[in-house]
């Protein structure tokens, strides 16, 4: 069976948490403990001293990748609500095809 | 019907629930008559799919176990928290009787109708107070600073109003042939992101800037898309019009104007007169007996002889003439005497010299190099559109400043242009918000709308919208004069923790009437001192519909929770309560009856869900000015009384306010008051976005509440430490008209000399009886913002430009 991934094009991570509440709804996690992903805000001032704000999307040890739904041919309850579009679950091997062009991103994994 | 029980319906969000502009399509999971999921629909235009945190945290919004569910009564006094759940019928026998005994004693303008935002309820908030025989229909945020001011700008600028074209208006989107990505788009004052404003999908942006459009950012916070920005101008809060006054400068003297739509397109030609005190456009009426004070104008250089623009015709009374762009003129007038004009344009050029960007650099802070390059950058872009924010309302110079930057799009002719600033108009022309009094379902005689507050103070608040003026209101229901108010009915409104400057005048004044009603979903600052407090139900649980802008939407009535009621509903049954003969029996009817101009009924919308207006509909862009769609009589033009972009304004001609755009200081300033800027010597900025919460909403949702437990003040390291403030501690906020304490978020993304405190914060967790009110007092920073200092249109008020010294709380 192959792995599958996780593809962040984070560059876009514009920080609003959806993805957070999208998993809380899925699972009916409750409030005041992690899901299965948080999102981590960097503020950056760079050599050059400009600012730069990077959010970071970081899947928990609660994230399942949503089995079920992809069970049922439904992307995971976060890739389907991102508001930027910055999240791409599939086979790894899919997933090399989508990797952005000219910008960083994160690949997470799972066997 | 899936196989487990779920039933999945489609349906629109609007309002009560997410508590933004909605608009999103989505399918709501329902079994057993109760909503368990919702998600994004992927097959509709405006977010394909996705969906935010807000409305993916429903299920806790619906059926929270605060939440209101019985009509309620007030038994103890006042604020003291006591009350008893009555039925419908008790309560609204009980609005009946005291509502009415109101108008038998004093006239039906001595109640206010009191709206929030509005949504798809403040225009049946309009219908309930003309049906009351009231004309006192008012938003009260001071100065009515949220959106009005640039609509009101706009509409008399070009006739219409316009928002960035992100392929809305495309059921394909980006990929419709006809759209055009924007090369850059220019965000003025908001942090999109953050916020779904005004009919507008924020993360719409995101999705363009991954198709390669630049962004260009005015904004004293480095917000996350500022950081990515190609350009990021870093003002001082309420100089915006000097920064778009920069602008023009740069474009006009690097020849960046769009000539041949400034000359064919706006009344750049026109003359004014200039040998008066007051200059004045000229009219046919000044140089020809019994000529119409409507006609302007022109000067032909062929023959130099004058020639009169006829403004019902749309045409220059001579034929083939192409009217002097520039010049100084001597007339002869029809009363024998002779005056002294110049072109608009030469005006519009006189007027722009002095924002020399080091000028404009003195007063925004913003390097001169900067905004030449800003400028170069917006007015070379192809297409160029420009997104501005609330920051643009909420100034008392709100008028010349939305004026300045609605002329950029003029200027550059990036108007009704795909992928540039679009004319919006409601799809289909269906109306449900009204922002015209053209809109509403109900209407009074011209003399019970006579008695609306504000109307005598100001021509804008009189010729633009129904509303009453809310500074004028607050001073009537203390000064009684002309006239005594005596009951407010409040719906989708908060005004103690939200939408009221100095919020304890306005708990004085509610608590001085003689009856006040709150409709809401759970109870809050300002419910808690009412007398009947009446539950609404979320959009999930109600039907209406929406057209702010496109698509034209069905909210559909998925599941019903308790005793709460549509506000639709609630307004109808009063209508019929308070006016005899009542033309509408239910809300089909009164749905069938807006939906009149789109053709279709209430029934066909819903088995549609969305519709987007047709190529060629007068709702559809794009460069209507050109076809003939934009004006009644289908000639080409625009819906102004000269059928012409007014860069020099008649309307403001006409209410006494200066006709082109200047920069005005803010009351409170370290230009305009040193004095006061000596012991308070930070900018207080307000009213930045939160991802989670909806202005004074969602504080109650724990999935929400968990990003954020507290009211946090932006303060720069460098402030911090002089100050001795360390990250995460309490601050007391102060000046000369309050105090509040809230914890320090030490961050380089805003100014040293700028400090951002969030608006709409109370605790519904804690107390809720006065005088706690929810912990209201402790947190809402509006305690700090002045009533009564609205622009010279009645519009605008200083809420993001205010001062204040912070230091760090005891104990």
């Amino acid at each position: 069976m192959s792995e599958y991934g996780m593809l962040i094009d984070y560059e876009y991570c514009t920080g609003c948490r959806t993805c957070e509440v999208a998993c809380k709804q899925e699972y009916g996690r409750p409030a005041g403990k992690v899901g299965g992903v948080e999102v981590t805000e960097y503020i950056h001032t760079l050599p050059n001293g400009k600012l730069f704000i990077t959010n970071i999307p970081t899947f928990t040890r609660a994230c399942v990748f949503c089995a079920g739904r992809v069970k049922q041919g439904l992307e995971p309850a976060c890739v389907k609500h991102c508001m930027a579009n910055i999240l791409t679950f599939g086979k790894i091997e899919d997933l090399h095809d989508k990797i952005p062009k000219k910008r960083k991103a994160i690949l997470w994994t799972k066997g | 019907m899936k196989e487990d029980g779920v039933k999945i319906i489609k349906t629109t969000t609007w309002s009560p629930g997410p508590g933004c502009h909605g608009g999103c399509g989505i399918l709501v999971h329902v079994k057993d008559d109760k909503v368990i999921k919702v998600e994004g629909d992927p097959d509709h235009p405006w977010n394909q799919g996705r969906l935010c945190s807000r409305c993916l945290s429903m299920t806790q919004y619906m059926y929270h176990k605060d939440r209101l569910r019985k009509p309620l009564k007030r038994i103890g006094e006042r604020g003291q928290g006591k009350f008893e759940e009555i039925s419908w019928d008790e309560a609204f026998d009980l609005i009946e009787q005291k509502m009415k005994k109101i108008r038998e004693d004093h006239g039906p303008e001595s109640v206010i109708f009191h709206q929030g935002t509005g949504r798809d309820i403040g225009g049946w908030i309009s219908m309930l107070a003309y049906a009351y025989g009231s004309p006192n229909w008012m938003f009260g945020l001071s100065g009515i600073s949220c959106y009005t001011p640039r609509l009101m700008m706009m509409s008399i600028t070009q006739g219409d109003f316009a928002v960035v074209d992100a392929s809305q208006w495309h059921e394909k989107r980006y990929d419709d042939p006809e759209y055009k990505i924007p090369e850059t788009v220019t965000i003025w004052g908001q942090n999109l992101p953050a916020t779904c404003p005004d009919g507008f999908f924020g993360h719409w942006y995101i999705d363009l800037m991954k198709r390669g459009t630049e962004v260009l950012v005015i904004d004293p916070r480095c917000t996350w898309i500022a950081s990515r920005a190609k350009l990021w101008l870093q003002l001082r809060p309420g100089t915006d019009a000097a920064l778009a006054l920069g602008f023009i400068h740069v474009m006009i003297k690097e020849d960046l104007i769009n000539m041949a739509f400034v000359e064919r397109w706006t009344n750049s030609p026109f003359l004014v007169r200039t040998d008066q005190e007051k200059k004045r456009l000229l009219r046919e009426s000044d140089l020809i007996k019994n000529g119409l004070d409507t006609n302007f104008i022109a000067h032909d250089p062929v023959s130099d002889s004058f020639v009169v623009w006829d403004s019902d015709h749309q045409t220059y009374k001579k034929k083939n003439i192409t009217p002097s762009m520039e010049g100084d003129f001597t007339l002869a007038l029809a009363d024998g005497s002779t005056a002294t004009a110049k072109t608009v344009w030469t005006l519009y050029k006189e007027n722009a010299e002095q924002y020399t960007p080091e000028a404009v650099s003195k007063i925004t802070w913003v390097p001169a190099d900067k905004i030449r390059k800003a400028a170069r950058i917006y007015a070379k872009s192809q297409p160029s559109a420009l997104h501005w924010g609330l920051p643009i309302d909420t100034i008392p110079s709100t008028v010349p400043t939305s004026q300045a930057i609605n002329h950029l799009w003029c200027l550059t002719g990036n108007l009704d242009n795909p992928g540039g600033n679009a004319i919006a108009r409601y799809a289909y022309d269906v109306v449900t918000y009204p922002y015209h009094s053209g809109g509403a379902i109900l209407s009074l005689p011209p003399e019970v709308m006579d008695k609306r507050i504000g109307i005598h103070d100001y021509g804008a608040i009189k010729d633009f919208r129904a509303w009453a003026q809310p500074d004028k209101v607050l001073e009537q229901i203390s000064s009684d004069d002309p006239y005594p108010i005596k009951g407010m009915w409040i719906q989708t409104a908060n005004p103690i923790a939200c939408t009221g400057m100095e919020p304890k005048k306005w708990r004085d004044a509610i608590k001085k009437l003689d009856f006040t009603v709150c409709v809401d979903l759970f109870m809050t600052p300002t419910a808690m001192l009412c007398d009947v407090i009446l539950p609404a139900a979320t959009f999930l649980e109600k039907d209406s519909l929406k057209a702010w802008w496109v698509p034209l939407q069905a909210i559909k009535r998925v599941v019903e929770v308790d005793d709460c009621k549509s506000d639709i509903e609630i307004n109808l049954e009063l209508c019929k309560r308070f006016m005899k003969d009542f033309p509408y029996d239910n809300t089909q009817e009164l749905f069938d009856t807006l939906l009149k101009s789109a053709g279709i009924t209430y029934q066909e919308l819903t088995d549609n869900t969305w519709m987007i207006p047709p190529k060629g509909h007068p709702s559809k862009p794009y460069f209507r000015y050109e076809k003939g769609l934009l004006r009644q009589d289908k000639k080409p033009g625009f819906r102004t009384p000269s059928g012409k972009i007014e860069l020099y304004s008649s309307w403001l001609e006409k209410w006494e306010l200066e006709p082109l755009p200047y920069h005005e200081e803010p009351p409170y300033s370290p230009v305009s008051t040193p004095d006061l800027f000596a012991d308070y010597p930070l900018i207080l900025c307000t009213g930045r976005r939160m991802g989670p919460f909806f202005h004074s909403e969602h504080r109650q949702i724990p999935w929400l509440r968990e990003q954020q437990r507290d009211p946090v003040l932006e303060i720069h390291p460098d402030t911090a430490e002089k100050y001795g403030i360390a990250h995460g501690e309490k601050v007391c906020v102060e000046n000369w008209l309050g105090k509040i304490t809230v914890k320090a978020l030490v961050t380089p993304v805003i100014h040293p000399d700028i400090v951002m405190a969030e608006h709409g914060w109370w605790f519904p967790e804690k107390e809720g009886k006065e005088p706690n009110l929810f912990g209201v007092w402790d947190v809402n920073v509006n305690q700090l913002i002045p009533m009564g200092h609205e622009g010279k249109a009645g519009l605008g008020a200083p809420i993001k430009s205010m001062l204040c010294k912070v230091y760090k709380a005891k104990g």
